[in-house]
C-alpha cells in the first residue's frame, strides 16, 4: 500500500514536471462523479492541483449520491460529473450554479461547444461525447461468411448465421439488465423506429404506439440470441462476456471501446478480432437506433463562492488540453481542444455524422426512464403483450408524474 | 416494581425511543401526505456538444423557489400517493373487480399491479423462510448440544457463519454460483441438458433460490437462540422422561420444545419483522425482474435519476402497517400469556 502511494506520487510529480502546469487553487474541492477510465483520468488531473484539497468519490452510484451530496449548505461535494441525462435531476433539485461569471474570469481555453446552455446559463463544462454503437469480432463474422451489418434486421441475420454454423450459441451480447439498462435499450430501439417519448409540449407519455411495439419486439427477437440470463446482464457483464469469447456482437458505449482489447485476462482471438462500426438503424429508419450521450462537470450552489472558483479552475484543470497523452487519449471521445481522434472513436464519430438524437434531457424524462426499467421485464420473459407492457409503463410514469407535480 | 420506580428506569430509554424512532415515524407519515409543487415549467433554448441549439423544456427556478417559500412541506395531497397505481392501486382494483370475469383473469390482472405483486412474493417468503428457519435451527442446535464437548466450539463457529459474512456478500457468491456459467448452474445445465437452461431466467426458481438464501442467512440465528436455551434445560426432566421410556422423539416433543417455546416466539417475531422487510438478496441476486418488496420499492424510489420522496415516504408507513398486522397474532398472545401469569 505504502509502496503504491510512494510510485503513484513519484509519477504524479514526474507527470506535472513534464506538463510544467502550475495550478493553485485557495479552497477545498469536492468531486462526485461516475467510474469509468475517461472520468477517473479527469479526476486525476484535477488533482494534480495544490493549496488546497482535492478530494474525488468516483463511483458507479453516484446519481444516487450526487443530489444529496450538493444540498445543504455548505455541501458536501463542489461538482458533480454528470451526464446529459443526470445533469437534469441536478437542475430540477436547483443544486447547481450557473458559471457565466467563472467562465468569464477563468475559461480561457475551453471550446464554445463545451459550454452547456440552458437559456442564457452555462450550467455545465462538457470534456467528452458518448454514444451506444456496434462492437463485434470480425473473425467471426468472416468465419461465418456475412458482412458487418448497419441495421438491426441485418444484425438478427448475422447472429442466425453465428448460430446455425455453430460457432457460438448465443452471439449476441446487450445490456438487458432489468432497470436502467434495459429502458436505455428500449429508448434506443424507440428513437431508431422514429419515436418520440412525450406529446409535444408536454409531459404526456407517447411510447404506447406503433413504434414502442416495434421496439419491444425487435428486443425481445435480439434476445433469443443472448446468454439466457441477460436480464441480469448490465454493461461490465456483457463486456465480460464478449472480451471472454462468448459474445460476437452487440451494441455497446463508445466510452468501453479502447478498454476491451487492453484488459486483463482478454483472450487473444478476441483482441485480434476486435472492431468498431457505427450505430445501427432499424425499422428502414435514417436515424440510428441510438442516443448520443456528453459526459461534463457542473460546480455546487450551495459553496462559498471561493469553493466555487477553486471548483472551477480544479476542473478545468483536469480537462487542459494537455492533459491529452497517449494513454489518456484513447479512453473516450474528447471535446478538448487538440484531441486526435483515435480508431476507439469512430463509433461515436459516425453516431455524431449520422444524426443520431440526443438522450432527452426533459425534466420529467428520469422519471419516465425508471418506469421503463420497472416495467419492461414481464415483457422480455415473454409473461404478457407488448402493448399490455407498454399500458404498463405509461401507468406507472403517470403516477409518478402526478406526485411530482409533472402531470395533474 | 413500583410504577414510580418503573418511570424514572424507563426515562432514557423512552426518550430515546421518542427522538431516534418514535418522530422519525411521525416525519415519514407527513411526507407521505404531501407532495412536490406542480412544476412552472419554460422553454429554452439548450446547446449542447455535436448537437448545436434546440428548443427544450426545463424547470423555471426562480418560480418554483418562491412555491417553496411561501409553503417548504409542498401541496397537501392527503392519501393519493397511498391511492395511486405505485401503491394500493384503489382505482385499478375497482376496475379489475367491475370487468374480469374468472378468477384466473383477476389473479393475472393483479400480478401486473407492483404492489400486489410484492407482496405476492413477499407473503411468501415469510411464510415459506420464517417456520424453515426455526425448524432448522432447533434442529442444528440438537445435534450440536449432543456432540462430544471438545467439537462444540468449532462446529458453532462453522454453522455461524452464514450469519456473519455480510448478507450482500452472501448472496452475491450463491448469485454468481447459480449463474448459467457457475458451478451450480453449469452443473444444472448438464442435468437438464439443455444448453439455454437458466436459473436466473425462470421466476419460480428465482424464488426457490431467495428462500433457500433466506432460511440459510437466518437459521444460525434461530439456532445460537435455541443452544442457549437447551443450556437452562433441567436435566432431571430429562432423567425423568428417559426413566419413564420416552424415546429421544419424545423427549424433544414433550420436553424440550414446550421448554423452548417463548424462545420461540421470540424467534418467530424477530423473522416476521425481518422477513417481510426482505431487501439484500433481490439486490443480491439481480432478481429485480423476478420479485419486489416493499423495500426494494422504497430502494428504486430514492435511487432513480429522479426521486420520489412522497412515495418512498407512503412505502415506508404501508411497510410499518404490514408489520404490525403480521406481528398481532403473536403480540396478542404474549399480552395474554402476560395477563394469565398475573
Amino acid at each position: 500500500m505504502f509502496l503504491k502511494k510512494v510510485a503513484l506520487a513519484g509519477s504524479m510529480t514526474a507527470f506535472a514536471a513534464t506538463a510544467g502546469y502550475a495550478c493553485e487553487i485557495g479552497a477545498r474541492v469536492s468531486i462526485v462523479g461516475n467510474e469509468f477510465a475517461a472520468i477517473q483520468a479527469v479526476g486525476a488531473a484535477a488533482q494534480e492541483c495544490t493549496g488546497a484539497s482535492v478530494e474525488s468519490n468516483l463511483t458507479s452510484e453516484h446519481q444516487t449520491i450526487n443530489v444529496a451530496g450538493l444540498s445543504g449548505n455548505p455541501s458536501e461535494y463542489t461538482t458533480a460529473i454528470i451526464a446529459n441525462s443526470s445533469i437534469v435531476a441536478l437542475m430540477n433539485e436547483d443544486v447547481i450554479r450557473p458559471l457565466n461569471d467563472l467562465v468569464a474570469a477563468h475559461g480561457d481555453g475551453l471550446q464554445s461547444n463545451q459550454l452547456i446552455k440552458i437559456g442564457d446559463d452555462i450550467m455545465a463544462v462538457a470534456f467528452m461525447a458518448n454514444a451506444q454503437h456496434l462492437m463485434y469480432r470480425k473473425d467471426v463474422l468472416e468465419q461465418a461468411g456475412v458482412e458487418v451489418p448497419t441495421t438491426y434486421e441485418e444484425m438478427l441475420d448475422v447472429a442466425k448465421a453465428i448460430r446455425d454454423q455453430g460457432i457460438m450459441q448465443n452471439p449476441v451480447g446487450g445490456a438487458y439488465k432489468a432497470g436502467w439498462n434495459l429502458a436505455q435499450e428500449f429508448n434506443n430501439m424507440f428513437l431508431g423506429y422514429g419515436g418520440s417519448h412525450f406529446q409535444p409540449g408536454s409531459a404526456e407519455p407517447n411510447i404506447n404506439n406503433e413504434a414502442g411495439v416495434n421496439a419491444l419486439n425487435m428486443m425481445k427477437a435480439l434476445s433469443e440470441y443472448m446468454n439466457p440470463d441477460f436480464l441480469t446482464h448490465d454493461s461490465n457483464v456483457t463486456n465480460a462476456e464478449y472480451r471472454a469469447g462468448n459474445v460476437a456482437i452487440m451494441n455497446m458505449w463508445g466510452s468501453r471501446a479502447s478498454q476491451q482489447t487492453t484488459t486483463e485476462g482478454v483472450l487473444d482471438e478476441v483482441k485480434a478480432g476486435h472492431a468498431i462500426a457505427g450505430p445501427m438503424t432499424v425499422g428502414g429508419g435514417s436515424t440510428p437506433a441510438s442516443t448520443l450521450w456528453w459526459d461534463g462537470w457542473t460546480v455546487g450552489k450551495n459553496i462559498s463562492d471561493a469553493e466555487a472558483e477553486a471548483t472551477f479552475i480544479a476542473m478545468k484543470n483536469g480537462i487542459r488540453p494537455d492533459m491529452l497523452n497517449d494513454e489518456t487519449s484513447p479512453l473516450a471521445v474528447w471535446l478538448i481542444e487538440g484531441y486526435q481522434p483515435t480508431d476507439a472513436a469512430q463509433g461515436v464519430f459516425a453516431a455524431a455524422q449520422m444524426g443520431t438524437t440526443p438522450y432527452p434531457m426533459l425534466p420529467y424524462m428520469g422519471l419516465l426512464h425508471s418506469a421503463l426499467g420497472n416495467e419492461l421485464s414481464d415483457f422480455m420473459q415473454g409473461k404478457e403483450s407488448a402493448e399490455q407492457a407498454l399500458a404498463d409503463v405509461e401507468a406507472a410514469y403517470r403516477a409518478a408524474a402526478i406526485e411530482k407535480g409533472f402531470l395533474q | 416494581m413500583r410504577h414510580k420506580t418503573f418511570f424514572w428506569f424507563f426515562l432514557p430509554t423512552g426518550l430515546a425511543m421518542l427522538l431516534f424512532i418514535a418522530l422519525p415515524i411521525v416525519s415519514v407519515v407527513i411526507q407521505s401526505i404531501y407532495a412536490p409543487h406542480p412544476a412552472v415549467l419554460v422553454e429554452v433554448e439548450n446547446c449542447t456538444p455535436l448537437v448545436g441549439c434546440t428548443t427544450e423544456t426545463t424547470i423555471d427556478q426562480d418560480a418554483t423557489a418562491a412555491l417553496r417559500a411561501e409553503k417548504p412541506l409542498g401541496r397537501f395531497v392527503g392519501l393519493d400517493i397511498y391511492f395511486d397505481r405505485g401503491h394500493l392501486a384503489i382505482r385499478e382494483v375497482r376496475e379489475i373487480w367491475a370487468n374480469t370475469a374468472s378468477w384466473g383473469d383477476m389473479f393475472d390482472a393483479f400480478g401486473n399491479l407492483p404492489f400486489y405483486r410484492a407482496m405476492a412474493f413477499t407473503l411468501t417468503f415469510v411464510a415459506i423462510v420464517t417456520p424453515l428457519t426455526i425448524i432448522l435451527g432447533l434442529v442444528i442446535a440438537l445435534a450440536i448440544n449432543s456432540l462430544h464437548r471438545h467439537l462444540k466450539g468449532l462446529m458453532i463457529f462453522f454453522s455461524l457463519l452464514p450469519m456473519i459474512v455480510t448478507p450482500l456478500i452472501g448472496s452475491l457468491i450463491l448469485f454468481w454460483m447459480i449463474d448459467s456459467r457457475g458451478v451450480i448452474g453449469t452443473a444444472l445445465v448438464s442435468m437438464a441438458g439443455d444448453p439455454d437452461f437458466s436459473l436466473k431466467a425462470s421466476t419460480g426458481l428465482m424464488w426457490v433460490s431467495l428462500i433457500v438464501y433466506g432460511v440459510w442467512h437466518a437459521a444460525p440465528f434461530a439456532f445460537v437462540v435455541f443452544y442457549a436455551g437447551l443450556q437452562t434445560l433441567p436435566s432431571d426432566q430429562i432423567e425423568a422422561a428417559q426413566i419413564d421410556g420416552a424415546t429421544r422423539w419424545q423427549q424433544v416433543k414433550y420436553v424440550v420444545v414446550p421448554h423452548l417455546m417463548p424462545l420461540v416466539t421470540f424467534v418467530a417475531l424477530i423473522q416476521l419483522m425481518d422477513n417481510f422487510k426482505v431487501f439484500e438478496p433481490i439486490v443480491g441476486f439481480n432478481a429485480s425482474a423476478h420479485a419486489q418488496s416493499l423495500s426494494s420499492f422504497i430502494y428504486n424510489d430514492l435511487g432513480g435519476e429522479t426521486r420520489q420522496l412522497s412515495s418512498a415516504s407512503a412505502t415506508s408507513v404501508i411497510t410499518i402497517i404490514g408489520v404490525a398486522i403480521l406481528l398481532s397474532p403473536v403480540l396478542v398472545r404474549t399480552w395474554r400469556d402476560f395477563k394469565g401469569a398475573r
